[in-house]
C-alpha cells in the first residue's frame, strides 16, 4: 500500500517527538527520506534548500568541494572592470542553517546499484533519490589544441573564479592597438548569450580604455541568441572596434595554439594579443559516472520530475541537463531546482507531480547602461520542455535608450534576488 | 465493510486533495528569481507574498493583453491561461 503524504507526515512528527525525548540527534533524520544532492551552484543549493522546504522531514546532505560559489551571471562584469570578482562570490551558510549537511568533499564516483555516492576521501552518501546538479565540464580536446595548461595562455573564463580574473589581467596587461579574440562554441553550451555580452563588455573596456585595439569575435554557428539586438547595439556603440565572424564567413575555430595565441579556422590565422577560447562543454563529470549523461555529453531527463531518462531515482537540473527548450542560464536552473524539489517531494511519499510550467529570464549588458532581455515560459510536451506557444521573446528592436536603462537596472536586481534566494 | 472501505477511500482522497491544494500552481516557485521571496532583498520588482488577489490577476492580464507596459512580464504573462493566473493569485494572496 502506497503510503500517502499526511501519513507520512505523522510519522515524521512521531520521529520529531521521540527525538525531543531521547537525545539521539541522528534519529529525526534516520526517520526521513534521504536525497543527496551534489553541486551547490543556482541549481544544487537552490533545490536543496527547496527540498527543505518543502518537506522539512527531508534528510538533505549538499555535497560541494568548494566552500565559496562564484556566480557566472555578471562574471563578465568583471573582465572589463565593471566589478570585482568579491561581487560574484556567496557562501553556503545560510543554506547550511537551512539544516542541509554539506559535504565538502569531491563527489568521485558513483555506487547506483547500492544508491550512494563516493566522496574522494572514500565516505560513502547514501541516498533514497539523487539530484545531480554537477554545471559544466570543459570537453578538453575537443577543440585541438586547447588542453588545460593552454586555459592558463588563452582562458575559457566559463567557470567563474580564477580564469575569469586572468582573462582581466591580460587584457589590462594588453597594450592599446592590441588584437582580442573570443572563440564561441557551437550549441549547445552554457549561457547561450554569454560569449555575445562577453564581447560587448570587453568592447566598452577597450573603446574607454585602449580605443586603437580591435576584438574579434569567431564564432562556430551562423546564428546565437538576442542576435539582432547584440547586433544593432553594436553597430550604435561600438563601430569598426567589434567584428563578429559568423561560421559561413569562416569563424569556425578547428585549432588553436597556445603558446603563439593563434587560432586557426578554415580561412586563415588569428594571432591574439589576448584570446578567449569559450570550448565546447559537456555536463559536470559525476553526470557521467552516474550513467546518466548520454552520448551527447549532456543529460535527457522527464520534464515533469527531472528524473533521468537512463537511471531512475535520478534528477538532473540545471546546465547539465537536456531541458527541451529552456537555456542553460542560472534563471532556469533555479526554476527547475525548485520544480525539481517538489516533485522529488511528492515521489517520496508516493505522490505524483502535477505538470509543471517553469519560467527563465535572462538578461545581458551590452553596455553597462544597456541591457536586454530574453524570457520564455515552458511546459513539458512529447517528453521535451517546449515554449509555450504565444509567450516569450526577446526587448522589442525599437525599444528607447530609456528602456535599455531600466533594462540593466533590472538586471542588477534580479542578480541580488536571485543569489539572495539560493544563497541568502 | 465494503460501505466503510468506501468511506475510507473518500476520506482519503479527501484528505489527499487537501494536501495536494497546499502545493504551488504551476509557475509559481519560478517567480522568485525576480520577484523577491525575502524582504531583505531591495529590488525595483515588487514582492508577491501577500499581495492582494485581484490585482495580482488584473496585473497579469493587463500584461498579457499589452494593455499594461512590461519589461519582461509582458512576455512572460502570455505563458499564462486564465485559470492558471487565478490559481497563482490565489497562491501569493495567501503568502505571508
Amino acid at each position: 500500500m502506497k503510503i500517502t503524504r499526511r501519513r507520512f507526515l505523522e510519522l515524521g512528527v512521531v520521529a520529531t517527538a521521540s527525538a525531543a525525548v531521547l537525545p539521539v540527534p541522528t534519529l529525526a533524520q534516520g526517520a526521513g527520506p534521504r536525497v543527496v544532492v551534489v553541486g551547490g551552484g543556482f541549481a544544487g543549493a537552490s533545490c536543496a534548500r527547496g527540498l527543505r522546504h518543502v518537506d522539512p522531514r527531508i534528510a538533505v546532505t549538499l555535497i560541494e568541494a568548494s566552500p565559496t560559489f562564484t556566480a557566472c551571471p555578471f562574471s563578465n562584469g568583471v573582465i572589463a572592470g565593471l566589478r570585482e570578482l568579491s561581487a560574484q562570490q556567496f557562501t553556503y551558510e545560510h543554506v547550511a542553517a537551512d539544516g542541509i549537511t554539506i559535504a565538502r568533499q569531491l563527489a568521485t564516483a558513483m555506487d547506483v546499484p547500492g544508491k550512494a555516492v563516493v566522496l574522494l576521501d572514500g565516505r560513502r552518501v547514501p541516498y533514497d533519490r539523487l539530484v545531480l546538479a554537477p554545471g559544466i565540464d570543459i570537453r578538453w580536446g575537443a577543440l585541438p589544441g586547447y588542453d588545460e595548461p593552454t586555459a592558463a595562455q588563452m582562458p575559457h573564463a566559463w567557470k567563474a573564479g580564477e580564469q575569469t580574473l586572468l582573462l582581466r589581467r591580460q587584457l589590462e596587461a594588453m597594450d592599446d592597438g592590441g588584437l582580442v579574440v573570443i572563440s564561441a562554441p557551437a550549441n549547445p553550451f552554457r549561457c547561450p548569450p554569454g560569449p555575445y555580452e562577453r564581447a560587448s563588455l570587453i568592447a566598452h573596456y577597450l573603446k574607454t580604455k585602449k580605443p586603437k585595439s580591435k576584438l574579434l569575435v569567431l564564432d562556430a554557428k551562423d546564428t546565437f541568441s538576442k542576435q539582432r539586438l547584440f547586433q544593432s547595439a553594436w553597430a550604435e556603440l561600438y563601430p569598426g572596434l567589434l567584428e563578429w565572424v559568423p561560421l559561413s564567413k569562416g569563424g569556425n575555430v578547428t585549432s588553436v595554439d597556445g603558446a603563439t595565441r593563434t587560432l586557426v579556422t578554415d580561412f586563415g590565422k588569428h594571432q591574439a594579443k589576448v584570446a578567449n577560447v569559450i570550448p565546447p562543454q559537456k555536463a559536470g563529470r559525476i553526470a557521467e559516472l552516474a550513467g546518466v549523461a548520454d552520448r551527447s555529453g549532456w543529460c535527457p531527463i522527464d520534464p515533469v520530475t527531472f528524473e533521468s531518462k537512463l537511471q531512475p531515482g535520478i534528477h538532473v537540473i540545471g546546465d547539465a541537463a537536456i531541458a527541451g527548450a529552456m537555456p542553460k542560464s542560472a534563471f532556469a536552473a533555479n526554476s527547475q531546482a525548485k520544480t525539481c524539489a517538489a516533485a522529488v517531494a511528492l515521489l517520496l511519499t508516493g505522490g505524483t507531480p502535477p505538470t509543471p510550467k517553469l519560467i527563465n529570464t535572462c538578461y545581458s549588458l551590452v553596455a553597462p547602461d544597456y541591457g536586454i532581455s530574453v524570457a520564455g515560459v515552458y511546459a513539458p510536451s512529447n517528453g521535451q520542455l517546449a515554449d509555450v506557444p504565444g509567450s516569450g521573446g526577446v526587448s522589442p528592436s525599437d525599444a528607447p535608450r530609456a528602456s535599455r536603462a531600466a533594462e540593466a537596472v533590472l538586471a542588477e536586481a534580479w542578480f541580488r534576488t536571485i543569489t539572495g534566494e539560493v544563497f541568502g | 465493510m465494503p460501505r466503510v472501505v468506501a468511506a475510507a477511500i473518500g476520506a482519503l482522497s479527501i484528505a489527499v486533495a487537501v494536501v495536494a491544494s497546499a502545493e504551488p500552481p504551476a509557475g509559481a516557485v519560478s517567480c522568485s528569481g525576480c520577484h523577491p521571496a525575502s524582504a531583505k532583498v531591495t529590488s525595483p520588482v515588487p514582492r508577491l507574498a501577500g499581495q492582494d488577489r485581484a490585482a495580482i490577476v488584473r496585473a497579469m492580464q493587463d500584461f498579457r493583453s499589452g494593455q499594461r507596459a512590461g519589461t519582461v512580464m509582458d512576455r512572460i504573462a502570455k505563458g499564462f491561461t486564465d485559470d492558471e493566473i487565478q490559481a497563482l493569485a490565489d497562491w501569493f494572496a495567501a503568502q505571508k
